[in-house]
């Protein structure tokens, strides 16, 4: 299932998303917290950039600042978010509102709350499609017809008037897919689109999302913290720690030759069929909240190669093989660390 | 939905009859009719002839099959005060109760919807803060005391509007209506905002809690995800669907208004339902007090059967039919 490792667009293009230093913070009565400390990545069109990491890792929150929808009391407290070269992250509440579902689409976890479920699935597709395009009504429906038939619904001319809970729940994701497709975004965020659902539809949906990139050049940001979701479908993945970015490359590369000792412990802790499940590596401990981060590296204590500059310096992002790494090992040694 | 709404009514019945039951019971245990109407000089025979001819000399499940049956043709006997049917008294006094219920649950619901929905929506604005504080003085404050208040500001001190009364009233068959004189509808103000002051701030606090609730939910997110206008999401997606809590709540109002009607009756003398049935309290005329129970009853009756009516136009997932036909589809 592996896939070509080589980004399909040519590396002239300018990226689709670019997110430059981003931090993201919390302001409360006990002080700031920072979920997001210095993030940043990019996607090219048709890419498919796989976002990992553990609970609380700040990957949803990623996806949420991207796409404007950061709640109270958190707020992007430096950096910037380019969308096709333009700066979104400081835009005003009604401009933003037209690049969401205009330009970035997106795809919520659970598919049996994310539709509203007094309003029939046409109604709600019409209705995002006539907020964005002018489209007649009679156009608009037509539009919700194809966009049902594209995301794999039979008889989408029949279906459309049914209420979302007429839909199972893969059938009903695929709806969620075809809503955030309305406008054509060149960016869609899928923040575990999978998650719930039983695996052969996962594989249906998943397969669903890479037609995306591939017909119509849509970046996909693909938010999981399943390491199999990602070596099927991510052209390459960004790995966060702690809210940063511990490690980003592309796919096979963060798969078989892992360079931050955070990856190689996770890539150790997914089973294989056909090896013993006694030999899953565990990472000791857990990772820090988020008014518990170590000074120096965020990994530092649960890192088994740990350095006395760890403790006190934090490590950006340097090249490690064809990925790079925030780890002082690839300062040393660069490029030969697992 | 048919089979549900048999069924709910085939529950209402019984409901009824148990209420039936309760006052019927009233007759036996509140004293002896016959002695509350004669006098203790009176032979014993004229006793004995009055307690024949009012059947009461007959065993209690005739009794009470023949008050169900007479009840059920609107005949409740006749008051032992009054001496005129029930039925005639009742319907004498139904129109000042109903159309200061009516007037009532306009203000619950034209003022406490849109106030629940503005607080929820502009959690922190000061006006927010104003109607939060202002409906918990309305949720405390007893009605009688509402009442008292209203009548000495606006009637004794600014003098603008009558303490008590309905004011004239116009006859439209047998209804007598209020509303087409400038003196009835004064006379409506004090009394209905004193009736529904206490059903607006319930009605506001619930829209407000249900509106931050799915404000909460993952449709309303992915609804701001898809960048719908605010409006929309406000009010299409976010306001329909705290409708049923909303629905169920007010229906539950209206009943309550109805029998909270007592005592805003009795402070502003509106010569309404709940007037008659304290004057019967005073007088134990127990003809009047089972007539009133099984009307205030019924009347809950028919709101919830009403309600549960209006679930099925507010949320399709209740309309089964629907979903078995599709279900093999999906």
């Amino acid at each position: 299932m592996q896939r070509d490792q080589q980004p399909r667009s040519d590396a002239a293009a300018p990226p689709i998303l670019e997110v430059r230093n981003l931090v993201v913070a919390f302001h409360g009565l006990a002080g700031t917290l920072r979920a997001l400390d210095d993030v940043s990545f990019s996607i090219a069109p048709g890419e498919i950039l796989g976002v990992v990491g553990e609970s609380g890792a700040g990957k949803s929150l990623t996806g949420a600042a991207v796409i404007g929808l950061l709640e109270r009391p958190g707020r992007i407290d430096g950096g910037e978010i380019l969308l096709a070269g333009r700066r979104i992250d400081n835009l005003p509440h009604a401009q933003m509102r037209k690049v969401r579902g205009r330009e970035i689409g997106a795809i919520f976890q659970d598919p049996l709350t994310s539709l509203n479920p007094l309003l029939t699935v046409g109604e709600q597709l019409t209705e995002t499609i006539a907020t964005h395009l002018a489209l007649s009504a009679k156009a608009a429906r037509a539009r919700a017809v194809e966009l049902l038939a594209e995301v794999g619904i039979p008889a989408p001319a029949n279906r459309i008037d049914d209420y979302p809970h007429h839909f199972s729940g893969g059938m009903r994701q695929r709806v969620v897919i075809a809503l955030a497709l309305c406008a054509n975004p060149k960016l869609v965020i899928a923040d575990e689109p999978t998650t719930a659902l039983d695996v052969s539809v996962q594989a249906q949906i998943l397969e669903l999302i890479r037609r995306l990139g591939r017909e119509h050049g849509t970046a996909v940001m693909l938010i999981t913290h399943d390491m199999g979701v990602i070596a099927e479908t991510a052209d390459r993945v960004a790995v966060m720690y702690a809210g940063r970015v511990a490690e980003i490359g592309p796919t096979r590369e963060i798969i078989e030759t892992p360079h931050h000792p955070y990856t190689v412990g996770l890539m150790g802790s997914v089973p294989v069929i056909g090896e013993d499940a006694e030999d899953l590596v565990q990472i000791d401990g857990s990772m820090p909240r988020l008014n518990a981060i170590p000074p120096g590296c965020a990994f530092n204590p649960r890192c088994g190669e740990v350095m006395g500059r760890c403790l006190s310096q934090r490590p950006g992002l340097m090249p490690a093989g064809r990925s790079q790494a925030a780890c002082w090992l690839m300062d040393t040694v660069t490029g030969d660390a697992a | 939905m048919l089979y549900f709404i048999i069924q709910r009514m085939l529950q209402s019945v019984l409901v009824m009859l148990v209420v039936a039951a309760i006052s019927f019971a009233l007759f036996s245990y509140v004293g002896d009719p016959i002695e509350a109407m004669t006098g203790e000089d009176d032979p014993i025979e004229l006793k004995q002839q009055l307690r024949a001819s009012l059947g009461l000399d007959q065993p209690i499940p005739i009794q009470f099959a023949r008050f169900v049956g007479n009840a059920v043709q609107g005949d409740f006997g006749v008051s032992y005060r009054a001496r005129q049917p029930v039925m005639q008294l009742i319907a004498e006094r139904f129109p000042a109760t109903m159309e200061l219920v009516f007037v009532a649950s306009l203000i619950a619901l034209f003022v406490g919807i849109p106030a629940g929905i503005y607080t929820a929506l502009r959690r922190d604005s000061p006006v927010s803060y104003a109607l939060q504080t202002g409906s918990l003085i309305g949720i405390s404050m007893p009605t009688f005391l509402t009442g008292i208040l209203l009548i000495l500001v606006f009637s004794v001190w600014l003098k603008v509007l009558p303490s008590f009364g309905r004011g004239e009233t116009v006859d439209i068959g047998w209804w007598s209506t209020g509303f087409l004189t400038v003196s009835g509808l004064k006379s409506l103000i004090l009394p209905s905002i004193t009736l529904g002051l206490f059903s607006t701030t319930l009605i506001m606090r619930l829209v407000r809690t249900e509106m931050l609730e799915v404000m909460r939910t993952d449709y309303i997110k992915f609804a701001r995800a898809r960048g719908l206008r605010d409006r929309s999401i406000n009010f299409r997606h976010a306001f329909k669907n705290t409708l049923v809590p909303v629905v169920t709540i007010t229906g539950m109002q209206v009943g309550s208004l109805i029998a909270f009607a007592i005592i805003t009756e009795t402070v502003f003398q509106w010569p309404g339902l709940g007037l008659l049935f304290i004057q019967a309290v005073g007088n134990v005329d127990i003809p009047v007090m089972a007539a009133y129970l099984v009307l205030t009853a019924l009347m809950f009756v028919v709101i919830n059967l009403a309600v549960d009516i209006l679930y099925f136009f507010i949320d399709p997932r209740l309309r089964a039919d629907r979903a078995v036909a599709s279900g093999a589809t999906t």
